[in-house]
């Protein structure tokens, strides 16, 4: 079997034992054009990128993800822009991971079968759908592989040890765990050891599979989990966004540069 | 897809909580899964404990001032010349509306599963208003979660919170109304599942919350019930039930105890907001064929865009604003086993207007949809039948809207 773009991206990071670089942005934020240029410039520092498509009701997003969310709705964009900007980026970076991320009533609408079909066309890596947990994300989850997408599940502090087991069993190449009991881009609320320590945990159920943490990393602390597989930072990049725009700065170049010194943080 | 005999209806969905294998579920994020998880389990255990139940039924019979009384309409029905016109008066309830039943149940259950924090979503202010009086009947910290729209047309109820000493939260997101205070409200869950108790205002949500909302408000049929029979001897041959729809809880409530009965015997009649009446946006989902999506954390039909974002709704009544509607009414639809229609803003006020005119009885916006089909339907009906509304409201918290709407309150 064909080692997945996503595999090769966390073996790479192993090899220059440092964590993976994955970021999050919002399809069309802060417009189509800019959000294509942001995920082209910040590709070269980026290990895996997040894109998500846009939920006007998404239960589990922060102030800061939901103001990149509602702003982007604003401006029109679509599901369908969403895979255009998707399928942009993978011509232009054939071999860098991108993942959708969202909400499901948008796979629902567009159909399972017809999402994946888009996902292919566009040549997406994974996928993470919030609101879909196990067991009920089962029978999608096996149409993905089918496919050859990654479908990343997710575990939280509130997971129990046999629930864990069994959602890594059914896991594909990447899991995503929660670091705390948080909507996306909440301040990090418990000391970064205890996140490590249940990390740990997940690690010893099964220390092949690659876990990145997220929620609430951002410059000051993503250092401290030098030691896992990933870190997921989102928020920090939305807001960075914001801010450039309120001090009409070209948000593209700025966010480049948070990124790198993301990056650099973790090297 | 069928109704099950001998089953309650909120018992009636599969092992992932679907009711005729669609309407329902748990679309939750994984975080909540646990909690969530957690109260099924207690829920379960509650229900069958005869201690919780006279607990229950005492704080039902005591605080919140059950059986609401069952009256007839005698000007209304001469005045249309048709059906009987009835009302189950549940706005007598302590607080003013159907919502006490809800809180009170909630309160108790986070008492029992150790919470001290409790948060809720409010439309019109009733579920907000109601958990912050049961809240603090029992002891626990609230807050409430509202659209800052909503804020503002429904300052009786917004102060009626605050004087219990709950926080209102106000939701600048989106349309601020009902439905971005639902998502902040499981937002704020999320990042406090492990002190807070949550209570959904209405039959909507993850499965767990339509069950608990629909078992507590289920108290009004079942006083119906016994003052039909008090009444009538029996239950009689032609009955309606009708009653607005904007989650569905009152509804749900007033008609889960006759739900074995042929909808010949005793029809079901739901009235969703229609809006404004030129207006294209309304918050009807059942009535006008909106296709099935996901909406707080469960499938149903719900009024969206054909790539699945949720339209803004538009109606006079702020309970009853709202895009989605519960799972087991959309269960009812597709069984028959209920049917719905819509009445607009306008027919609404009519009907408050006649309602008032005509009966010493004081029906929030919300009920008067229902009034408004009642309207409709009486004269062309036979003496026998018996229309009953559930008049789940009292005008008060509307005050401000009618004075502009119809220059009196």
């Amino acid at each position: 079997m064909n080692i997945s773009s996503i595999s090769l991206a966390f073996k790479n990071c192993k090899k220059e034992k440092r964590p993976a670089l994955i970021t999050f942005t919002v399809a069309g934020d802060n417009n189509k054009k800019n959000s294509l240029k942001i995920l082209n410039s910040i590709a070269k520092y980026a290990d895996i990128l997040e894109l998500s498509f846009l939920h006007n009701c998404p239960i589990a997003d922060g102030g800061q993800i939901q103001n990149s969310t509602y702003r982007s709705l604003k401006n029109g964009t679509t599901l369908k822009d969403t895979f255009q900007i998707a399928k942009k980026f993978k011509n232009d970076n054939p071999n860098k991971p991108l993942i959708l991320m969202g909400y499901y009533n948008l796979i629902y609408q567009n159909g399972e079968n017809n999402f994946l079909k888009n996902c292919k066309f566009s040549k997406v890596d994974g996928l993470i759908v919030v609101d879909l947990p196990w067991p009920e994300n089962k029978k999608f989850a096996k149409k993905c592989r089918k496919k050859s997408i990654n479908f990343v599940q997710l575990l939280s502090p509130t997971t129990s040890k046999e629930r864990m087991k069994k959602i890594i069993k059914d896991s594909h190449d990447m899991i995503y765990y929660i670091s705390m009991l948080s909507t996306t881009g909440g301040k990090l609320k418990v000391p970064p050891k205890k996140i490590l320590e249940n990390y740990s945990k997940i690690k010893k159920i099964n220390k092949n599979k690659n876990c990145v943490i997220g929620f609430g990393i951002t410059n000051k602390s993503i250092k401290s989990f030098k030691s896992s597989d990933g870190v997921v930072v989102g928020s920090e990049i939305c807001k960075e966004i914001t801010r450039s725009l309120n001090n009409r700065q070209n948000p593209v170049t700025n966010v480049s540069k948070i990124v790198k010194r993301l990056k650099n943080k973790i090297l | 897809m069928k109704i099950r005999k001998n089953i309650p209806l909120i018992d009636q969905h599969d092992k992932f909580g679907f009711w005729g294998g669609k309407f329902g579920g748990n679309f939750i994020p994984e975080t909540l899964k646990k909690p969530v998880e957690d109260l099924t389990i207690l829920f379960g255990k509650l229900r069958k404990n005869k201690k919780f139940i006279k607990e229950r039924d005492y704080h039902f019979k005591n605080w919140v001032g059950s059986p609401t009384s069952f009256i007839k309409l005698d000007n209304l029905t001469k005045y249309l010349g048709g059906a009987q016109i009835w009302a189950k008066v549940v706005s007598e309830a302590n607080g003013g509306a159907h919502k006490i039943y809800n809180a009170t149940v909630h309160c108790l259950i986070a008492k029992k599963a150790g919470k001290k924090y409790i948060v809720g979503d409010t439309g019109a202010g009733y579920a907000g208003k109601m958990l912050s009086m049961a809240a603090k009947k029992f002891g626990l910290k609230c807050k409430i979660f509202m659209g800052a729209k909503d804020i503002k047309r429904q300052k009786p109820n917004c102060d009626a919170i605050k004087k219990n000493g709950a926080e209102i939260v106000p939701v600048y997101t989106g349309s601020q109304t009902l439905v971005d205070a639902v998502s902040e409200c499981m937002r704020y869950w999320v990042s406090n599942c492990d002190t807070t108790h949550m209570c959904v205002g209405s039959t909507v949500g993850p499965n767990i919350f339509v069950k608990i909302c629909g078992w507590s408000t289920s108290q009004i049929s079942r006083e119906l019930f016994v003052q039909i029979k008090k009444e009538f001897g029996r239950i009689p041959k032609k009955v309606k039930l009708l009653n607005c729809v904007g989650g569905g809880s009152s509804s749900f409530g007033f008609w889960n105890e006759f739900m074995h009965y042929n909808k010949n015997q005793v029809e079901f009649i739901g009235i969703e907001a229609g809006g404004p009446k030129k207006s294209k946006r309304h918050a009807a989902p059942l009535t006008y064929g909106s296709k099935i999506g996901i909406l707080h954390g469960a499938s149903q039909y719900v009024n969206q865009d054909f790539e699945g974002q949720i339209e803004e709704t538009e109606s006079i009544s702020a309970g009853l604003d709202y895009p989605g509607v519960s799972p087991i009414h959309c269960f009812l639809k597709d069984t028959r086993r209920a049917r719905y229609t819509a009445a607009t803003d306008e027919e609404a006020l009519d009907a408050y207007k006649l309602v008032t005119k005509y009966e010493n009885l004081n029906p929030s916006l919300e009920p008067s949809h229902a009034f408004a089909e009642a309207i409709k339907l009486a004269p062309k009906l036979s003496k026998n039948t018996v229309i009953i509304v559930n008049s789940c409201g009292d005008a008060h918290k509307d005050r401000d809207i009618l004075r502009q709407r119809l220059g009196k309150f």
